[in-house]
C-alpha cells in the first residue's frame, strides 16, 4: 500500500478526529461549533481528494484534452458547503438566544441551571 | 400535469414557504399552510393510487434519466410513507392555528408557518426522491427547520435542547454524508437502483463496510435509536405543542423510512445481514431500548418528557421488526411507523389542548383533569389504549404482527420483551389516568378546549380505532411495502 500516496485522506482522518474531539470535549457552545464546522469541513477535503484523476486537467471543455479530472464530488461538496454555512448560521442563533437567555454559554453552567443532566 | 405530481409534492410547500414568511402576521400564513398541507394531501393519496395500479412511479427531474439526473422514485414504501406525513400534516396544522397563537409571539407566526412548511418540504423530498445524495440534501433542509421549530418553544430550556439536537443531529447528517462518499467513491454513482446494483461487485472491500457503518450510525442518530435518543426528550418536551406533535409523528418515521431503503434496498439483505450481521446489533438495540426507554418513561414528572422516552421505546419497536428481517418483521415495522404515528399524534395533540388551558405539561397539573378537560382527556386514553396495544386499536394490530414475527423465528424471549414493554406503558399511561381522573382538584370547573382543537386530535383518535378494527388498507400497503423492500416482489 502507498501510505505517502494517501496523504490527502491522512489529514482528512486527523482534521475529523480533532473536530471531532474539540465537539465533545469542550464545554462553550461556540467551540462546540468550532468542532463541528471543522468535522464538517474534513468530509469536504474527502469529498473533493476523491475527484482527483492521475494527470488529468480542470474539467473545462479545452481541445486538446482527453483526461478531465471527476467535477461531480466538487459541485456536490458545494451544495454541502452551503449546508454547512447554514447549519453554523442556525447554531451560532442559537448560542445568542442562550446567552441571552441565560447569560451563559458553557455547558456545566446551563446543566446547572437548570438542574437538567 | 398529473405526471408532475411527484415533484410537486415537494414544490409547492418549498414555494410556499416564502411566501407564509411575507404575509402579515394574523390568520393569513396558517390558511395558506393548512390549504398547502390539504392540497398535498390530496396529490399524496393520487400518488398512493397510482403507485397500488402501478408498481413504481419514476420522475426523471428536468427530463434527465437516471443514473446521471436525480430521479424521484415511489414505489409502495415511500408512497406510504408519503400518505402518513401528509395526513399527519393535514390534521396537525388546523389544530396549530390556536395552540400556536398562545404558545408564540403574534409577529413570529408568519415565520413559524414558513419553516412549518420548510420542513415539510424537506420531509416530502427525503421520501421522494432515489439519490443517495439527495437524500442529504432534504435532511438537512429537515433538520434546520426542526432546529428552528423547536428553538421557538417558551421555556428558555426549548433553546438548549435545539442546540443538542443541532449538534447531534448534524453530527448523523455528516456521517450519512462520509458514507455515501464512500460508496460514490468505490462505485461511481449516487443513484439508489444503480448503487443498489454496483454495489455487490465491491463489497468485499472494507471502504464498503465503514460506509455502511457510518450511514447506519449517522441515520440510527437521526431516528433516535438507544443509545443514541439524547437529543430526543428535551427537544420534544420544550418545543411547542403542534412542533412535538408533528415531529414525533413523522420526522423519527420518515428517519426510519430512510433506514430501510438503505439497508434493505441499496445495501441488501444478503449483505447487510449476512455479512455484516446488523440484525443483531439491532436486536440487542431495540430490546435494550424497548425496556430501558419505558422504564425511564414511568418516573417522569412531565407528562410531555415521558411521551418523549416512550417514543424511544416504541422506535426501538420498529427496530426490532428490521432486526427480524423477514417479510413479517418488515410488515410489523411499517405497521408500527403508521400506527404510531397516529398515536403519539393524538397523545400530543391531547396534550397541545391541555397545555393550551392549564399552561404547562407537568404531571402534578394533571389532577382532576378527567372532570375538568372530559373530551381531551378521554382522547389521552383512548391514544394511550393504542400505545399499550389494546385490541380494537391499531397499537394492538403492529404489536400483533411483531409477536407473529418473533414466533416465526422461535425468539420466545422476545415476545417476552414485547409484551414486558406493553406492561411497562401500562404503568406509565395509567399512572396519569389515575391522577386525572381518581385525584380530585378543588375547583372543580368544566374547562374544556375549544373545538378548533379538539376536532383534529379526535380525528386522530377515530383513525387510532377505526384501523384497529378495519386493518386491510394498513396491513395491506405495509405488507406490499415490506416484500417490495425485501425484494419479493409487490
Amino acid at each position: 500500500m502507498n501510505w505517502s500516496g494517501l496523504y490527502n485522506y491522512w489529514i482528512v482522518i486527523a482534521l475529523m478526529m480533532t473536530g471531532l474531539y474539540v465537539m465533545i470535549s469542550r464545554g462553550n457552545l461556540v467551540k462546540k461549533l468550532v468542532g463541528i464546522s471543522l468535522f464538517q469541513t474534513s468530509v469536504f477535503f474527502l469529498y473533493i481528494s476523491m475527484g482527483f484523476v492521475a494527470d488529468a486537467q480542470v474539467p473545462i471543455l479545452t481541445a486538446g484534452v482527453e483526461r478531465y479530472s471527476n467535477p461531480l464530488p466538487h459541485v456536490l461538496i458545494l451544495t454541502a458547503i452551503v449546508v454547512g454555512v447554514a447549519t453554523t448560521a442556525v447554531g451560532l442563533a442559537l448560542v445568542v438566544r442562550i446567552k441571552e437567555a441565560y447569560g451563559s454559554i458553557e455547558e456545566t453552567d446551563l446543566h446547572r441551571m437548570d438542574n437538567d443532566f | 400535469m398529473l405526471q408532475h405530481l411527484p415533484i410537486l409534492l415537494v414544490v409547492i410547500p418549498l414555494l410556499a414557504a416564502p411566501i407564509c414568511s411575507l404575509l402579515p402576521p394574523g390568520r393569513a400564513p396558517w390558511l395558506l399552510a393548512t390549504g398547502v398541507s390539504w392540497l398535498a394531501l390530496w396529490i399524496a393519496v393520487v400518488l398512493f393510487m397510482q403507485v397500488q395500479q402501478a408498481g413504481v412511479i419514476v420522475y426523471a427531474i428536468g427530463g434527465w434519466p437516471a443514473p446521471w439526473g436525480i430521479e424521484y422514485r415511489l414505489d409502495a414504501v415511500n408512497a406510504l410513507v408519503q400518505l402518513l406525513v401528509t395526513s399527519i400534516m393535514a390534521v396537525v396544522l388546523p389544530f396549530a392555528a390556536l395552540s400556536v397563537e398562545r404558545e408564540l409571539d403574534h409577529d413570529r407566526l408568519g415565520l413559524f408557518y414558513a419553516v412549518v412548511l420548510l420542513l415539510f418540504a424537506g420531509l416530502m423530498g427525503i421520501c421522494a426522491t432515489g439519490d443517495a445524495f439527495n437524500v442529504f440534501v432534504f435532511l438537512e433542509i429537515a433538520s434546520l427547520s426542526s432546529y428552528a421549530l423547536i428553538a421557538m418553544g417558551r421555556d428558555r430550556r426549548a433553546l438548549t435542547a435545539a442546540f443538542r439536537y443541532l449538534i447531534m443531529g448534524t453530527l448523523g447528517a455528516t456521517f450519512y454524508l462520509i458514507g455515501i462518499g464512500l460508496l460514490y467513491a468505490l462505485t461511481g454513482t449516487l443513484n439508489m437502483q444503480d448503487l443498489a446494483v454496483r454495489l455487490p461487485e465491491v463489497a468485499a472491500t472494507r471502504t464498503a463496510h465503514t460506509a455502511v457503518a457510518f450511514v447506519v450510525v449517522g441515520l440510527s442518530l437521526k431516528l433516535a435509536l438507544f443509545p443514541l435518543h439524547l437529543w430526543l426528550p428535551n427537544a420534544y418536551t420544550y418545543a411547542p405543542s403542534a412542533v412535538t406533535a408533528v415531529l414525533a409523528a413523522t420526522a423519527t418515521k420518515v428517519m426510519v423510512y430512510v433506514l430501510l431503503r438503505f439497508v434493505f434496498g441499496i445495501v441488501g439483505v444478503q449483505f447487510s445481514f449476512g455479512v455484516l450481521h446488523l440484525n443483531q446489533i439491532f436486536l440487542v438495540l431495540a430490546v435494550l431500548g424497548v425496556i430501558s426507554a419505558s422504564l425511564v418513561a414511568i418516573n417522569q414528572t412531565n407528562v410531555k418528557r415521558m411521551l418523549a422516552y416512550s417514543s424511544v421505546a416504541q422506535l426501538a419497536y420498529m427496530i426490532l421488526g428490521v432486526a427480524m428481517a423477514s417479510v413479517t418483521g418488515l410488515t410489523a415495522t411499517l405497521l408500527h411507523l403508521f400506527n404510531h404515528a397516529l398515536m403519539k399524534g393524538a397523545l400530543f395533540l391531547a396534550m397541545g389542548a391541555i397545555a393550551y388551558r392549564i399552561g404547562n405539561s407537568d404531571v402534578a397539573s394533571m389532577r382532576g383533569l378527567g372532570r375538568r378537560m372530559p373530551w381531551t382527556m378521554a382522547a389521552f386514553v383512548v391514544a394511550g389504549l393504542s400505545l399499550i396495544g389494546m385490541p380494537l386499536t391499531v397499537g394492538f394490530v403492529s404489536k400483533w404482527y411483531l409477536i407473529l414475527g418473533a414466533l416465526q423465528l422461535g425468539w420466545w424471549p422476545v415476545v417476552g420483551i414485547i409484551l414486558g414493554g406493553s406492561l411497562l406503558a401500562l404503568v406509565y399511561i395509567w399512572r396519569i389516568v389515575e391522577i386525572a381522573y381518581f385525584q380530585p382538584n378543588e375547583d372543580g370547573v368544566r374547562e374544556e378546549a375549544p373545538l378548533a382543537l379538539l376536532l383534529p386530535m379526535w380525528a386522530l383518535v377515530i383513525a387510532n380505532l377505526y384501523f384497529g378494527i378495519d386493518t386491510r388498507l394498513t396491513i395491506g400497503a405495509a405488507e406490499s411495502a415490506a416484500r417490495v423492500l425485501m425484494g419479493l416482489g409487490p
